[in-house]
């Protein structure tokens, strides 16, 4: 049996709906559990040294995306970190890049969302409103899976906190807003032509503004495979503008 | 006081909110959708599985259709579900994947050819028909005579959610996220919208609607252990009991998913003994072929969570330093088949359990998974006692799963629902008399009374500390009010619950931060939760009786000759500390399926007179009919669809007539 081992935790804290506040480092101490997560540690901080402490969680498996922060300096998702894998001092901040709600807490589906309206990243087909009673239209299974493969971005910021891109250009559309034009322009249900997607993503602020230092696949939880997403839709948007030209 | 006025107000952001939005906005009214939390976050993402629909196109789907659906489903709810619901659901389902399909979801496709897959622990060659080449795959589920789920890897609930978000998102429907609703807006039997409060500012507003929809999901954080996501604390359940007018449909029916990873109870989906999974205990030994030698690992939920314990009970259970638990064993499946049809699995077993399940197997036992109880409503999702306010999906009691629901029928039933409450709605609104006035005084009282609540709970001088209580109530609904249910324990969880809900009364937040004040949020929720544990644990006493989830060891046998109906449970008085509960009987005469064996499980229920005779009409009318006109002597349901939806489907064994 081994001794209990203190975690002592260093909290990045900020209410901005409190005028007196100030960004402030706040530490903790919390004896370890068998099999503690994050998601764990943070409830009984809250629950029992600080009901104040702002964070998210929402699935608390790993398949939702709200609760990426900072841990010792990097992006990841609190809830299925384990404090096992952790040393004994622990630094958490706020991911960065998105407008801060309080303490741990950032509003990444605001930026979402505008992402998606700007990207106009959803399905463009011709038929939405096919014959509902007729058999499906066909698709063969690996397209499918490679669909599939892009569709499980969890838009929980990760990419855009490990992008040195993204952090000196706000309006970067970062990995997640490639990965979906990536992933629209592979499903042969979406009717848009690579002229239209250089449109959307053809500048500095989309693909051409990626430096190409990866810190999105790097980081990505989801393993997405970011790095030949990214190289292949450069490629693909550059042959687009040379032939426009 | 700031007001925002919509035609239709929808509270909840998973798929049912999500589709029934988009249903009204395409009929021409205006949307407002309001969610805990971003709506692509929400807890539809997690279901894994998949969705049922009777499309037939695998070989092992060959023959399928919605009669079989429908039987597998009447027959899983052990009796409680009402069947012309049942029907309007399995006609609607396959169009719903279709639509889907169109929306963009990349199901997984049938390859045709010859493939490996495991049936009954045994590795077998079937082979796909070239008919059904690049149509949409089903996998075998729990409680299913065939393979009827469809699927998109395991990834499911996460690629319908965000096919349904993006097309939100695409037709410019607001979503208010991080909004939450405290109350209804409502007065003489009419429901005009709600009090909202903001979870980043902490300031509440009135949004007035012509209609309100609550798709609000489960409340599985009533419980200690549940395979639920930390949102899902029926919240809208309890806007609907707090009105005092609505009411809920058979709250004690919920139901225990047999793989929670152990201790965490992170869901582990039913695809994988849909896939060919395992169930075995300390010794190794596949134990439950001797208890369902029928159904075996793929009996319904309720049964194999059941034999779990009971398993574990009889000593079996292998030991951790958390408890008691047994194995899943997917090994068996293979390396290929896990990283491309069970991925999240895998990759939850990676990082909470640091196991690869191609090589080990996976700690379970079964956890709370699904509230069968909700909002009740009629068929077309209209709440019974208040006009203007519908409901959909998990939090509502249209009554689709009676006392058990099946794997794969709540992820189908999400956006089945959206659909037809969806039209539903519109349909309402489109009758809706044009308001001369708005109830801007009524608003104006409401939102006050929500302001003095809160105040009391900053201000007043009780001593009680909300977390506390809150997990009091959950050591007690898992302890008193699980898998095995008894009278003693149960009038002893009521007791501790009508405690807490005293001492709830006197609840003091500490903190007085401004903005969204997580510790305020834990204490004005936990007041409305614990009456809907409430309503589970008395509505769980009275019923003197075991049907699907809901098992009384003192009363082991379905009590079809007196407990052939429905719970609900009204709260119209707030000092009280249990809720008035009358029943509603189901009309046997009505059924087209009465009540018999499952086909799975025990074999004991009691019959109510009304069965046989039933039966005799339904063999008369079998003799003398057929086709449609032979349905809609047993159960014209299609009436109750949009018009647009009553189309058959297509099968391609089939021709389309």
């Amino acid at each position: 049996m081994t001794a209990v081992r203190e975690l002592h935790f260093e909290i990045l804290r900020c209410n901005p709906h409190d005028p007196a506040d100030r960004p402030h480092v706040q530490q903790y101490q919390l004896p370890e559990a068998d099999g503690m997560t994050l998601f764990i540690a943070l409830n009984e901080l809250r629950e029992t040294q600080d009901p104040s402490l702002q964070f998210d969680f929402v699935c608390r498996a790993g398949i939702c995306g709200s609760c990426a922060m900072l841990i010792n300096g990097q992006p990841r998702l609190a809830c299925r970190t384990l404090t096992s894998g952790l040393p004994d001092q622990i630094t958490l901040a706020p991911l960065p890049g998105f407008e801060l709600i309080g303490d741990l807490s950032v509003n990444t589906g605001k930026w979402m969302r505008g992402l998606s309206e700007n990207l106009r990243a959803w399905l463009h087909a011709d038929n939405l409103d096919p014959d509902l009673d007729a058999l499906e239209a066909r698709m063969e299974p690996q397209i499918a899976e490679a669909i599939y493969e892009l569709d499980r971005c969890i838009e929980c910021g990760c990419c855009i906190a490990a992008c040195g891109r993204a952090q000196t250009n706000e309006r970067f559309v970062g990995a997640v807003g490639l990965n979906k034009i990536g992933r629209f322009r592979l499903d042969p249900r979406d009717s848009r032509s690579d002229a239209a997607f250089l449109d959307l993503i053809g500048t500095e602020d989309g693909i051409f503004g990626c430096m190409s230092l990866l810190g999105c696949h790097d980081y990505c939880p989801k393993d997405l495979p970011l790095m030949t997403q990214l190289a292949f839709l450069r490629r693909k948007m550059l042959a687009q503008a040379l032939q426009a030209e | 006081m700031k007001i925002i006025h919509s035609d239709v107000l929808v509270i909840g952001g998973g798929l049912a909110g999500q589709r029934a939005a988009i249903a009204a906005r395409r009929r021409g009214h205006e949307v407002i959708v309001l969610s805990l939390v971003p709506a692509k976050r929400s807890h539809s993402a997690s279901a894994q599985g998949g969705m049922q629909a009777a499309l037939a196109n695998v070989i092992k789907g060959h023959g399928d259709n919605e009669d079989v659906h429908f039987a597998d489903t009447v027959r899983g709810s052990d009796w409680g579900a009402d069947q012309e619901v049942v029907r309007m659901f399995v006609h609607t389902a396959p169009k719903a994947v279709r639509e889907m399909a169109a929306w963009g979801v990349p199901w997984s496709r049938v390859q045709a050819g010859d493939r490996q897959v495991v049936i009954n622990g045994e590795r077998v060659t079937i082979t796909e028909r070239e008919s059904a080449q690049g149509l949409i795959a089903q996998r075998d589920f729990g409680g299913t005579k065939k393979w009827r789920t469809c699927h998109v890897s395991d990834g499911t609930g996460h690629a319908l959610l965000y096919s349904v978000s993006d097309r939100v998102i695409a037709e410019n429907i607001p979503v208010h996220e991080r909004c939450e609703a405290l109350s209804l807006i409502h007065a003489d039997g009419q429901c005009h919208g709600a009090i909202v409060r903001n979870l980043i500012s902490g300031e509440l507003c009135a949004y007035l609607a012509t209609a309100t929809l609550i798709a609000t999901g489960g409340a599985g954080r009533l419980y200690r252990v549940s395979t639920n996501a930390v949102i899902n604390e029926g919240m809208g359940h309890a806007l609907a009991l707090d009105s005092g007018v609505a009411c809920l449909g058979n709250m004690e029916a919920v139901q225990f998913h047999p793989t929670g990873i152990f201790p965490a109870g992170i869901l582990v989906t039913e695809g994988s003994r849909g896939d060919g999974g395992l169930l075995r205990d300390a010794q190794g030994h596949r134990f439950m072929p001797d208890y369902e030698p029928e159904k075996r690992e793929l009996a319904s939920r309720d049964v194999v969570s059941r034999r779990m314990e009971q398993h574990i009970q009889a000593g079996h259970g292998a030991t951790s330093r958390f408890g008691e638990h047994l194995w899943l064993d997917i090994t068996l499946l293979g390396r290929q088949h896990i990283e491309h049809n069970l991925r999240e699995v895998k990759e939850i077993c990676a990082y909470f359990l640091g196991i690869d399940p191609a090589e080990s197997w996976i700690p379970v036992r079964p956890a709370q998974h699904y509230t069968m109880g909700g909002v009740r409503t009629d068929a077309r999702g209209a709440a019974r006692g208040l006009s203007g306010l519908f409901a959909a999906g998990e939090a509502a009691c249209w009554d689709l799963h009676g006392f058990n629901r099946l794997g794969g029928n709540s992820l189908a039933e999400t956006v089945v629902a959206g659909m037809l409450v969806g039209e539903a709605i519109a349909d309402f609104c489109d009758a809706a008399q044009p308001r001369e006035q708005l109830p801007v005084g009524l608003a104006r009282d409401c939102l006050r009374r929500e302001n003095n609540k809160l105040a009391a709970l900053m201000e007043g001088d009780g001593n009680e500390n909300a977390s506390a209580l809150r997990s009091a109530m959950q050591q007690t609904m898992t302890r008193h009010v699980g898998i095995f249910r008894h009278g003693e324990s149960l009038q002893r969880a009521v007791d501790e619950l009508s405690g807490l809900i005293r001492r709830s009364r006197q609840i003091r937040v500490r903190s007085q931060a401004p903005g969204n004040n997580p510790e305020l949020i834990t204490a004005y929720r936990l007041q409305r939760m614990l009456r809907l544990a409430q309503c589970v644990a008395y509505g769980a006493l009275l019923r003197s009786e075991s049907r699907g989830a809901h098992y009384r060891a003192d009363f082991p046998r379905r009590d079809d000759a007196h407990w052939l109906k429905r719970t609900l449970s009204r709260w119209p008085d707030r000092e009280a500390t249990l809720p008035q509960v009358e029943y509603e009987a189901l009309d046997i005469g009505a059924m087209e399926l009465p009540p018999g064996w499952r086909g799975y499980g025990q074999k004991n229920h009691i019959e109510h007179p009304d069965s046989a005779r039933r039966e005799t009409e339904i063999a008369n009318l079998r003799q003398r009919l057929q086709g449609p006109a032979l349905q809609d002597a047993l159960l014209a349901f299609k009436q109750q669809l949009p018009p647009r939806y009553r189309g058959p489907n297509q099968r391609i064994d089939e021709d389309a007539s």
